[in-house]
Formats: structure tokens, sequence, C-alpha cells
């Protein structure tokens, strides 16, 4: 793509007296330029629609934190004991959050306000995400020029800028930790194949600081801690060992490793966890290989080395095995989480973890969503290995298990399509900028014969050759012309789409929800901030906020209050009791709510609004989770022949169950729909079953303008006399 | 004018007003007061009291000065006195505002606070004259009950005297209190004592001596909302670009009866009348003309529930809090606006130049508890000065903003007790050189230039170690 925009370009150029290098650095940079700008300006799109602010749940948690850490320092950040979260066990947040990103932003905010740019940290924040995506598609271009040419990393660039899939999680707003650590990731990547490429202790040392910026942002530092060793097994069993891969392996696992360790909630999870295994076994097996080559190098005779060789695998193995069995009898080195089992095996969080589950980007992904994020790059992916295995280097060898790797991950879980995003942009670059290559020699060749200079790289001269050799062939340039057409049709239906899958469905911020009015305007539902504020204003600042946990962090970051339970879901056990309280009668509940402490209850309701992912069609992942703790809650309870209802055949548990007369308090006397009876809930489109519904231990105390937030406050207990 | 009087000169004025007496043998004696009518208007939460006042000197000596006295209570509530006294005759009237100081007496009985008007010519003796007095009092209805649930009425007590307190001996005088609505639960009567329909009267009353007093309460209903800025910050920047930013930070509460138990959105939206009458729900700002990107938002964000309506004379700025507030509930929120430099930025005759700008609130009949007006000078301006009529504390700041160096002078300027009337303007002087103007755009190419200067270096030094 890059080397057609080139030649009218060029013509242009000429007149310059530009030299062709200098002519061929001023269109890279500039296309460069420009793909940073764009990939910036395309996230924006929120910004302009509503405002600058922070979107979802967890980014409110790390606008909190980068808020605490701009105020405080970095020293209370790193020791803060939060009291405002999961009352009344509380959370060392120091100690379990990945302070890569708040300590991003907080350094981006401290050198603009050196520079005196009086911007505000929410500015900083909403911003960092796009920020570190036009980062990204530099990285990409200096990968793509590192396992093929410049062409593919310029095509890298611009297609990883507009892609879908990675602009789901880093529009304007969305603050969180995928937001650089996809920066984090590619670039540990981009280092370490550097590395492996020129055997460099320089970029082996680059790519281990790389890795402890991405350990320092995200948890998806566990797929670079094995996708690595795996490349270089690989590496090892088709016989690609080289120097260069033992000094760049070595270097980057020793020194990633302990400048790993000193993120606190990383810790000793390197040498004493079952997931950081197979890095360590690598890098023994990598001593191992180093030293059997030492042997082999000091003896002549083939025989006494073949034996040898016998001897120290089964050592080498045995001692290992003993070692791995030792360490995870004794308990030293922890068996593998459920969230990495889940990993591996789709089916596993269903039946075991209920709360890994319940959340909607855990889901496997669908084929239209992989449709949706990659569209045309899921028929080049394909492609594109094809020319990487076309010509397999250590470079290509790495990208395509990138590739096949986070793909298979991708498949099993929505949101780690994110990981998938660069492998497949990388790959599909090459698929792109080969086959366009291709094309244009066999166009140049034609009309200037044979042609020698700006082309580069063994690939294009291979390209060249076969063009020349295909010469006889008839319509060859029709074709060509024709195949060139094609494929940038693709390219601008790819850049059309990704545009209106941006405006459309990935810059909304979730809190605040917008419709189409009557007459075609826009409705703004502001009910969550509308809550918030009222509860931040008008309730005591020590006030105890029982919610589901997906409100949590907005509640403490918007809300300023103490909640019980939030996102960041590390205690089961203190989940599943709100859930039991929300799903048991009233007076159970009430006794389960004072032993907490709690003074108003949140509840989401989507009723008057259709605003659908409302608590009570969350209601049954509350009765999973609390009845997977507490066998008092059974599900069967709250459904009729296997059913879910809210209507007059609802089962008598959940229209009497706390949930439920939250939801549907006074709602039976309210007209939602013109032509249907009061109490008619729009998001479920049935008339609800229990419409007197009486309060007992609780009181209204604020109900949004939309109904979407409702809150109750626990009256104190009656006087005995 | 100012109600709670300023430590700073109060000992003087004390030794000079003593003085004063002494010198005059007490003229307080000589006048009195033929007829007074009083007016009280409590259909919003400002309570606005019209007297007149129709003074005779019965003495020898020429004086110029009237007092007015207020019990203690009521001093601390009062947030403006202003006199005015008509001149010329019949149609040819023209109301001519006199000064207003607040004052201390030795001898005050019960702590009765004074303020002296100063008459425009001496009232010989013999002559009379008619004297206009508005005063306005800020949280002196008093809700009761304290806390009323969503579905009730508020309603409040007002305290006052059926009879004006003056050191004068006031021959005939009438008060009329004008309610919001017919609902008046209780009043004091002080016979004569009349109620018709909205008002109800008090008097005439003939010949009392001075210091009379005799309290009165009325108990009535007023729905209105009682918005009341607890505190305000307002900003103005200057830019000499052609700008003028003016950011505003609300404190805002409902002062009036506190809401107590639930709130019920079912019944607040299908019974609006009989349902959360007092609620406030929104307020007008009323803003200069030409106002430019006006933002609403707090501290989570923007509010979408604001209308501007502009027109060539000025804007209005409908705004709604996020939820309507009730009896002790609270928001806050930052407006803020840009205006056109040259409709308030003027050169004085001195070559200084000088920002003239409002100094309230804009919000229409609300209370400022506290206020702060900080005009941000831009970097480079020298020897600020701020000419307000009336008596505020003030300092100056140094604020950091967009590529500041040295950083911008700010004027901040404080004052209690603030109601809509006040909103005078006040003048800032200061000196800048249009040179200042340049820094910026300076610095800002010079950075860009070395920057391309090290990109050309970059691309013409061979660092690496090799050869």
């Amino acid at each position: 793509m890059a080397a057609v925009a080139n030649m009218p370009v060029s013509d242009l150029l000429k007149s310059f007296k530009l030299k062709t290098k200098q002519q061929e650095l001023l269109i890279r940079v500039s296309i460069l330029c420009l793909v940073y700008i764009l990939a910036f300006i395309t996230r924006l799109f929120s910004v302009l629609r509503y405002e600058s602010m922070i979107h979802e749940f967890d980014p409110y948690f790390n606008y909190r934190t980068t808020l605490y850490l701009t105020q405080n320092g970095f020293y209370d950040f790193w020791n803060w004991f939060d009291y405002e979260s999961w009352y009344p066990l509380g959370r060392i947040v120091g100690g379990t959050l990945y302070p890569g990103l708040m300590v991003t932003a907080a350094l981006i905010y401290r050198i603009l306000h050196f520079l005196r740019f009086a911007v505000h940290i929410r500015e900083v924040c909403v911003l960092t995400a796009p920020f570190f995506a036009s980062n990204t598609t530099l990285v990409a271009y200096f990968f793509g020029k590192e396992i093929w040419d410049t062409g593919a990393g310029l095509v890298a660039a611009i297609l990883i800028a507009v892609c879908p899939g990675y602009i789901s999680r880093s529009v304007a707003g969305s603050y969180d930790n995928e937001g650089v650590a996809i920066f984090a990731l590619l670039f540990t990547f981009y280092l370490f194949v550097k590395a492996v490429n020129t055997g460099s202790l320089a970029w082996s040392l680059a790519s281990a600081f790389g890795y402890f910026y991405m350990v320092s942002a995200w948890g998806g530092y566990v797929f670079i801690i094995n996708l690595i060793p795996l490349y270089v097994l690989v590496l090892l069993i088709t016989g690609r060992y080289s120097m260069r891969l033992y000094v760049a392996y070595n270097c980057m696992y020793v020194l990633g490793m302990l400048l790993a360790m000193q993120i606190r909630f990383v810790g000793f999870q390197h040498v004493q966890s079952g997931e950081h295994m197979a890095a360590m076994g690598v890098f023994f097996l990598m001593q191992v290989f180093y030293f059997l080559d030492w042997v082999k190098h000091m003896l002549s005779d083939t025989k006494l080395f073949q034996a040898f060789l016998r001897i120290t695998v089964t050592c080498a193995v045995a001692v290992g095995t003993i070692a791995l069995g030792l360490g995870m009898l004794s308990g030293y080195i922890s068996p593998w989480t459920g969230r990495f089992y889940s990993l591996l095996d789709p089916t596993y969080a269903k039946d075991h973890i209920p709360i890994i589950a319940s959340v909607s980007e855990h889901q496997p992904t669908a084929w239209s969503s992989f449709m949706f994020d990659f569209h045309i790059l899921l028929f080049l992916f394909p492609a594109g290995l094809y020319f990487c295995f076309k010509r397999l280097s250590d470079a290509t060898i790495f990208i395509v298990m990138y590739g096949l790797t986070s793909m298979y991950f991708a498949g099993v879980m929505v949101r780690l399509i994110l990981v998938a995003t660069p492998a497949v942009c990388l790959i599909s670059a090459i698929a792109v900028s080969a086959t366009v290559k291709n094309l244009t020699v066999l166009l140049r060749s034609k009309n200037k014969g044979v042609q020698t200079g700006s082309t580069k790289g063994s690939s294009s001269s291979k390209a060249s050759s076969k063009a020349l050799l295909d010469q006889s062939q008839p319509f060859q340039k029709n074709g060509a012309i024709a195949l060139l057409f094609g494929a940038f049709y693709l390219l601008s239906k790819y850049a059309t789409h990704c545009t209106w899958v941006t405006s459309e469905a990935y810059s909304s911020p979730s809190i605040v929800l917008a419709a189409r009015g009557a007459h075609g305007s826009r409705v703004i539902f502001d009910d969550y901030r509308e809550a918030y504020f009222w509860l931040r204003q008008n309730t005591p600042p020590d006030a105890k906020v029982m919610s589901w946990w997906d409100y949590g962090y907005q509640i403490t970051a918007m809300g300023n209050r103490t909640v019980i339970v939030d996102n960041n879901t590390w205690n089961n056990t203190h989940i599943a009791t709100v859930g039991r309280a929300m799903s048991s009668y009233e007076d159970e509940a009430i006794e389960i709510m004072r032993s907490l402490d709690v003074d108003y209850v949140l509840v989401v309701f989507g009723g008057v609004t259709g605003y659908s992912s409302d608590d009570i069609n969350k209601f049954l992942w509350m009765v999973r989770i609390g009845g997977g703790v507490f066998p008092v809650i059974k599900e069967p309870d709250y459904l009729v022949n296997g059913e879910y209802r809210v209507d007059k055949g609802a089962a008598p548990k959940m229209l009497n169950c706390l949930m439920y007369k939250l939801c549907y308090y006074r709602f039976g006397e309210m007209l939602t729909e013109y032509g249907k009876p009061p109490g008619y809930d729009r998001a479920r489109g049935v008339e609800i079953g229990n419409k007197d519904i009486k309060l007992e231990h609780l009181e209204e105390a604020f109900t949004t303008s939309n109904w979407i937030v409702r809150i109750y406050k626990v009256k104190p207990p009656n006087n005995r006399w | 004018m100012e109600a709670p009087i300023r430590a700073t000169g109060i000992l003087g004025f004390t030794l000079f007003s003593l003085l004063f007496f002494v010198c005059r043998s007490s003229p307080l004696h000589n006048l009195f007061i033929s007829n007074a009518e009083r007016r009280i208007d409590v259909t919003s939460h400002i309570v606005k009291v019209y007297l007149t006042l129709k003074v005779e000197n019965a003495g020898t000596t020429p004086t110029s000065e009237v007092l007015l006295a207020f019990p203690p209570t009521q001093v601390d509530h009062l947030a403006t006195v202003e006199a005015l006294v008509t001149k010329g005759k019949r149609k040819k009237t023209t109301l001519v505002r006199l000064d207003v100081k607040p004052t201390e007496l030795p001898d005050a009985p019960n702590g009765a606070k004074y303020f002296t008007i100063y008459l425009a010519n001496p009232l010989n003796s013999g002559e009379s004259t008619t004297l206009e007095v508005l005063y306005l009092f800020t949280h002196s209805l008093e809700p009761f009950p304290a806390e009323i649930g969503q579905s009730e009425s508020q309603l409040v007590h007002y305290r006052d005297s059926a009879l004006i307190l003056s050191p004068y001996h006031i021959k005939q005088q009438t008060t009329f209190i004008k309610t919001p609505s017919t609902k008046v639960e209780s009043f004091t009567r002080v016979e004569p004592t009349n109620r018709a329909g909205t008002e109800i009267k008090y008097g005439p009353y003939e010949d009392r001596p001075p210091y009379s007093f005799s309290p009165i309460l009325v108990h009535f209903e007023n729905n209105s909302p009682f918005p009341v800025v607890e505190e305000l910050v307002r900003e103005v920047e200057i830019s000499h670009w052609g700008n003028l930013q003016v950011t505003e930070q609300y404190t805002l509460v409902h002062g009036g009866a506190r809401h107590k138990g639930v709130f019920s959105r079912v019944d607040y939206q299908s019974r609006p009348t009989l349902s959360g009458a007092s609620s406030l729900q929104h307020l007008l700002a009323r803003l200069p003309p030409r106002v430019h990107s006006v933002y609403y938002r707090d501290e989570i964000g923007n509010i979408s529930s604001s209308h501007l309506r502009t027109d060539s004379r000025k804007s209005e700025l409908e705004i709604e809090p996020r939820y309507p507030l009730f009896g002790g509930w609270k928001a806050t929120f930052v407006i803020g606006y840009g205006l056109p430099l040259q409709d308030f930025l003027f050169e004085s005759s001195d070559d200084r130049r000088y920002l003239n700008f409002t100094f309230g609130c804009p919000l229409l009949e609300t209370v400022v508890d506290k206020l702060t007006v900080k005009v941000v000078l831009p970097e480079g301006s020298k020897d600020p000065s701020a000419v307000v009529p009336f008596p505020v504390d003030q300092h100056l700041e140094t604020k950091y903003s967009y590529l500041d160096v040295v950083g911008r002078t700010v004027v901040v300027m404080e004052k209690k007790n603030l109601v809509p009337v006040q909103n005078s303007h006040f003048q800032v002087y200061y000196t800048f050189k249009p040179i200042f103007m340049l820094a910026e755009p300076l610095m800002l190419a010079s950075a860009f230039f070395l920057f391309f200067v090290a990109c050309v270096a970059y691309l013409h030094i061979d660092l690496s170690i090799r050869k």
C-alpha cells in the first residue's frame, strides 16, 4: 500500500531534487506522522459525542487511584489502605493493583505541568489510551519492519491504528490497564524479536525493561512469560538454536523476572506460581542445551556424545520433574489459578467459578464479534500466515506463534480479542504488503523491463524474478491492475467499517445512555451520575452502600461513599453475601445488611426506560454466586420450569425477594407505555407480577428521573417500647 | 451599608462619633418621625422591607444625620440597607440615593445596632423630609416544622416587632406584612391588627416613645424554594487576546425546611403541585450579552439539563441541578462562560487599563453566604488595585496557567452575606505592556524551532561508536 502511495508523490518530489533515499524517508515519516495522528483522533468520537469523561466501570477505579497518586504522592499511593471499599475488610490498594497505568498518567500529568500546561488530571486520564494507541502504531511499524520489511511495517501501523479490536479498549475515556498494556506487550515482543535477531545484549536488556513495564501495567503479562518460552522451545525443536537466542532469552528472563518482583502485586510469583514455571523450565533447558553444545564442541567422538546426551537429558528431565513435584507437594509452587484454567478450558469457569462466567466479556467469542472486530483482517490473517511460512525466519516464527496462540485465546474469551489484534494486524500487513508489492513489481517490470533500484529485501527480488518468469502469461498487467483495485477496495471497506464501528459501537461511555427520541432528537439518560452525585452530596460521609459489585468502583469514585463489594472481585464470599442478601426475603436480608452495617442499598432498574443490562437481568448471577457459597440459596427456587420470569407466573420466591421488591417498589402505579397496563416492564416486555410491594425495613431514599438507579435507606431498628 | 461592621477603622469611627455627639448636644431628641409606614415582603426567602419615614426636626440646630436602629438578632441577617430621598415636586420627582453607614452608639439599649443615613442637605429646624429605606434580610424565615415530608408544604416563622425600632419618637406608624399565600397559620395580634387576603396590617399605632418594641411572630406557608449559595468562587480571567473567561464554582443548598423520610419519584412525577412543592428544580442565571462557550458541570462531568437563551441585551441560562433539591439537600456545580473582552476592559485616562465587571452572583433570587471574586490579570501586569462600592476583604495571589513563567497576579475580593440587589460593578485597575502578549507565542515557536533543529541534527550526526 505504501509502496504504491510512493509513486505519484515521488514524481512530484523529484522536482525538489531530493535523493531517492531522502524521498523515501520523507514519505515514510509523513505517513507515520499521519497514522500517529489518525490513531489518536479516531478515538475521540466519544469526547465529541458526549464529553471528556471516564467510561465503563474499572476505569473509574483507575481514575480514583490516579487522583490519589497525584494528590498524595507515590509513597502514600504505594501504602494506601482503602477503607472505602470492601467494607468492613478494606483493601490494600497499593499491593493489589498494577500501578503502571496510574504512574504513567501521573507522570504525563507532572511533565505537562512542568511544561506549564495547566491540564486537569481527568483530561490526562481520558487521553492516555489514545496516546498509547498512537505509540502502538509506531511500535507496529518497527515490528513489521523487523519481521518483514518497511512496507509491511507501514501497513501494520495503518491497520492497527483503526482496527476495531484495539479501538474497543482504547477510545478516549477508557482509562484501563489494557490501554497501555497493549503498547507494552507489543513493545516487549518487538524488543525481544530484535534481540533475537541481533543477539545484542542491549536490545535484550531493553526487552527486559519492556517486560517490566508490561508487568506493572496488566495481568496479561502472563501471556508474554508463557509465549516467549514456548517460542524458544519451538526454535530449539526446529533446530534454530543460536547464541543470539541464548543471549536474548537469558538476559530477558533473568532481568525481567527480577524487575517484575518489584511490583508488589506480582511479588514472588515468578518463582512460586505454576503459571510462570514454563519460563523457568525453558530457562534451565537452555542451560542444558548450552552445556551440551559445549560438550559436543569438546568431545570429538559422536558416539560418546550420544551416550552423554542421553544421560544428561534423562537426568535433567528427572531433576526438573522431581523439583516441580516437590515444589507442588510442599505448596511452595502454587497450582494454576482458576482464571488460567478457564483460559485453557473454556467450559471450566461455567462449572467452577460463576463470578468469572458472569462477566460478559469473559464469554466465549461469537463469530460475529470476530468479524466485527477484524473485518477483512480475518481472511488476510491466513494469507499472511502463508507468506510467513514461505519465508520462515526467527522473527516470522515468532509472529506466527503469537498470532496462533492469541487467536486461540481470543476464541476463548471476548476480551482477549484485544491481545490477538496486534498479531492479526501484523500478519495481515504482511499479506497486504507482500501481495501489493508483488503486483506492483509485475506492473513496473512490464513498463521498465528489469528494475533493480527501489525495492529492497529478499522477498521483492524473489518476487521480481518470479514476475519475469511469468511474463509470458496473457492479460497479466490487466489482471494485476484488477487485483490491485480489488485490494484497495477491500482496504477502503476496512477503513469505512472501522470508522463506523468506532463511532457506533465503541464510543459510548456506558454511564451516560443515549437514545433516539420520538422526533429523532437525542435523549440522554444521565441517571447514573444523578444517583452517584446525590449519594455524594446528600448522605453522611461514612455511609455504606450495598449494591451489586458491578457498580462498586463507580460508587466509590463518583459517589465518594463506602461500598461493600466492588469490581475487584477478590473475595468471593463477600460478594456471595451480598448476592444472598439480594436474593433473600426482606426480613432475612435485613439481618445480613445489619451485620454488614449497610446504610443504603442501590439497585439498577431498567423497567421504565427499557435498559436491559439492569439488576433484574443480572439477578440469576447473584443467585448463582450466592448459592455457590450459601447453599440456602437455590437457583430453581427463582425459576419456573427452568424459565426466568418476573410476571404473574414467576416463582413466589422471586416475587418476594429483596431485589425484586427494591426494583419494582411502587412500579405498579407507574404507566410506562401508552396502551399498556400500569407496571409494564419495558426492559422485559411484561406486566410485573407483584404490584403491591410493601417495604418494612427499608425506605425509598432516592430514585433518578428515569428510574434507572434506585437508592433505599435501611431504617434504624424500631424502638422496643 | 455593610452589616457586620469591619474591624478596620471602627475604633476611629467610634471615637469620632463620640466626639461628635459630645459636641453637638445629641441631635437624637431633636428629631422625631411624624409618620412611618413599613411594608415587609416575605413572599420569597429574602425578606424585603420598605420603610417610608417622614422625619421632622423639632430642635434648633440643623442636622444631616438620621439613625436607623436594628435589634442585634436582625442585624446579623441584614444584607443591605439603602436609603433614598425624593426630590422635586409632584410630577418631576427624582429619587436620590443617600449614604448609609453602620454606626455604633455608646448607650445603645439591649445591644441595638445603628445605621446612619447622611442627608444630602441638612434638615433645618422645623423642616421635614421623607426618606425611603429599603433593607433586606437573609436567613430570616425559620422553617417550622423544621423537617417536612415530601407531600407537606413548607411553613415558616417570621419574627419581628409590630412597632418600628427607632431611637426617635414616632407619632404614627403602620406595618404591613405580605405573605405569599392566604395560608397563614397564626400571627401575633397587637391591636389594632387586621388580616386581609395576603396582607397582615399592624397599626396604625400612635405616639410611641423611642425604642418601643413589641415582638410578633407570623407563621405562614411559603412554598418557594430557598436557594442559598453557601460558597461562590468567581474567577474572571483576562486574556488580552480578546477573551474574558469566567468560572463560577457554586455550593448550593436548599435552605428551607429539611426533607424528612422518603423521596418517592412516583409521587413527584405524577403530582408535581402537591408533592415536593417547595423543592428547587431550576435556577435562572442572568449573564451578560454576547456570552459564548457556556458550560455547566460538576466534579463528575457535564450536567446536560441547561438551556441558554441569548438576545442583544442579556443572556439567560436556565440550569437544573442533577436532582431536585429538597430542604437541606446540596449540590455543587461549576458554570463557566467566555465574554468578549471589549465589553468589559477599558483604558483609563492615566494609561492604565481597568476591568469593569459585576460583583455579585448571577443566579436570581439566591442568597450568597460567602462570595470570593478572583480577577486573574494577564501575565506581566503590574500595580493592580480594585475599586469596589462596598467594603470587602482583599488580597493578592499568584496563579499559574498555561505557559506561564512568572505566574499571573490574582486580585482576590471576599464578601459575606450577599443578595442579588448588590450586583453592582467593581473595577480592577492595572498596567500592562502589550509586548507581553507575544511572550507565549514566541516561546512556543522557539520550542518547535528547537525541536526541528534537533531532528535535523539527529539526521546528520552519526553517533555510532564503530566505524
